[in-house]
């Protein structure tokens, strides 16, 4: 039975004696009880006056990655922000319509923002490791924020989170390193690793490849598919190509609205709207 | 300057070339059946020769196709012209192949005397080259009805290569003598009826880069 939102009070953590198995294959299961469905019905937001969002009705499936692509200042960053309550930290931000995790309303009243942001992680355009802190510490904040203070469990965690995120064996002989001291490709998995220590059920990537050389690019959109094995996806980008590279669903956004949403094979191939057809054979956009 | 521009000038000289690679590929079927008419040795050692010059169209159109596919990772329509282009290429370039087999099969049939006047070879061949004109034809226009139309043609084809078979059967159980001849003309009818499928195929791809959808023609 799964805890409520606002009363869900800490992470599953696999038992200490289960730490030193060997997992037999890398992923995040270890990490993941759970993965969640998004639902989003008729979402608007506005940037004060700005209207950037005009009802968007979207349902994201579990375990899977699904893609949201559009032309700049299509409303596509901004439709990922409301998912997990990040929209409203921009000041004079508003939300309207419903966005339900597995069923329940992440906007209804008494629900934590913090713990929904917990529930749903982000990586974002820019690899954001926090600057003074080591490898490790980067991957272990959330944990300690949320009062995790035993040695072996925090342990345990950084090494299943980098070793999901495909990090690990770069990094375990120098974890006390500052995150910073790693490569654009290589931070922007640590922060993977960090959004998949506290246990997320769905993870959002927003042009989480757009500051990387093609290698770093590959390895982030093959590590998206593994994930997608416990946990459900949504990347944003305005890559088409990795888009069809990575996804199983594509949504096409255009002007606030979306257009276009269905498997990611006929939406390249056969789309059945004109504007889609016209933005991904680069008529406009 | 339009951003498509010279992706366009691209997709437009492949679309030229396509119909040019089919004109030339039924103007070899042409000669290679006025040769057997003609009893002509020459004539069909020319077609031998210049079904080369198909395959090299095929071969350059080809590698554009692929530098198309590599630089402009193309999608949507431009994905099922591009990857329709290279499959029509490869059946226009088959059907020439076919023009060289009835050339080499002329070569063998000269060396005894005529079995009889050519009859039916000639009108596979007529019905043949229609539904080569209107397949390039639904190509240029992107007319799927025009596609559709095909597959009553090919079974038209398939008939009349069924009804030269029985015919060349008789006669090479009345008279044994006839056998490498009849048999000759059979596959002269069955390289016909083989050219035929490879239209219906340039048709179903018409139909593909149209509608997306991909269906056999002749079932």
């Amino acid at each position: 039975m799964r805890d409520s939102l606002q009363t869900r009070p800490n992470f599953n953590f696999v038992e200490s004696g289960a730490q030193t198995d060997q997992p037999t294959r890398r992923g995040a299961a270890g990490l993941i009880d759970h993965a969640g469905a998004l639902e989003a019905a008729d979402v608007h937001a506005w940037f004060d006056r700005l209207h950037a969002l005009r009802g968007v009705t979207l349902s994201i499936p579990i375990r899977q990655v699904t893609a949201i692509i559009g032309p700049s200042g299509c409303g596509k960053s901004t439709f990922l922000r409301t998912l997990n309550r990040m929209h409203e930290l921009v000041p004079g931000a508003r939300v309207s319509g419903r966005v339900a995790l597995d069923g329940e309303d992440v906007y209804a009243p008494g629900v934590d923002p913090v713990l929904i942001r917990r529930r749903i992680g982000m990586v974002f355009q820019k690899p954001n490791p926090f600057p003074t802190m080591s490898i490790y510490d980067n991957v272990a904040a959330g944990l300690r924020l949320a009062g995790v203070r035993d040695r072996s469990v925090l342990d345990g965690t950084v090494e299943r989170s980098l070793d999901a995120a495909a990090l690990w064996d770069e990094v375990k002989d120098r974890l006390e390193k500052p995150g910073t001291s790693l490569s654009g490709g290589q931070q922007q998995r640590l922060c993977i690793a960090r959004a998949l220590a506290v246990s997320p059920e769905v993870l959002l990537m927003d042009e989480p490849c757009s500051a990387l050389d093609p290698a770093s690019t590959l390895r982030i959109e093959e590590l998206a598919r593994e994930l997608a094995r416990d946990i459900t996806i949504v990347i944003v980008t305005h890559n088409m190509q990795q888009a069809a590279r990575v996804s199983e669903s594509t949504a096409f956004m255009l002007d606030g609205a979306l257009v276009e949403y269905g498997p990611t094979n006929s939406l390249f191939t056969r789309p059945t709207d004109q504007r889609t057809e016209d933005y991904i054979t680069g008529r406009f956009g | 300057m339009h951003p498509r521009e010279s992706f366009e000038q691209a997709l437009r000289g492949l679309e030229d070339d396509i119909v040019r690679m089919g004109t030339m590929a039924g103007a070899l079927i042409h000669r290679a059946i006025e040769a057997l008419q003609a009893r002509d040795a020459g004539e069909a050692d020319a077609v031998i020769a210049d079904d080369t010059r198909v395959d090299a169209l095929h071969l350059e159109i080809e590698q554009r196709v692929i530098a198309l596919l590599a630089t402009q990772q193309p999608m949507a329509r431009d994905l099922r012209e591009l990857t329709s282009t290279m499959a029509i290429s490869i059946d226009l370039e088959r059907m020439a192949d076919h023009a060289e087999g009835i050339g080499k099969a002329i070569k063998r049939l000269i060396k005894e005397p005529p079995l009889k006047p050519v009859v039916d070879i000639p009108r596979i061949e007529q019905i043949v080259q229609g539904m080569l004109q209107d397949a390039l034809d639904a190509f240029v226009r992107r007319d799927v009805a025009l596609a559709e139309s095909l597959a009553a043609k090919d079974d038209m084809v398939d008939d009349l290569r069924s009804q030269v078979f029985r015919e060349l059967l008789a006669d090479m159980v009345k008279d044994p003598q006839t056998t490498s001849r009849a048999l000759e003309l059979i596959l002269v009818a069955q390289h016909l009826e083989r050219a035929a499928d490879h239209i219906t195929n340039v048709a179903e791809r018409v139909i593909y880069l149209v509608t997306g959808e991909m269906r056999e023609l002749n079932v």
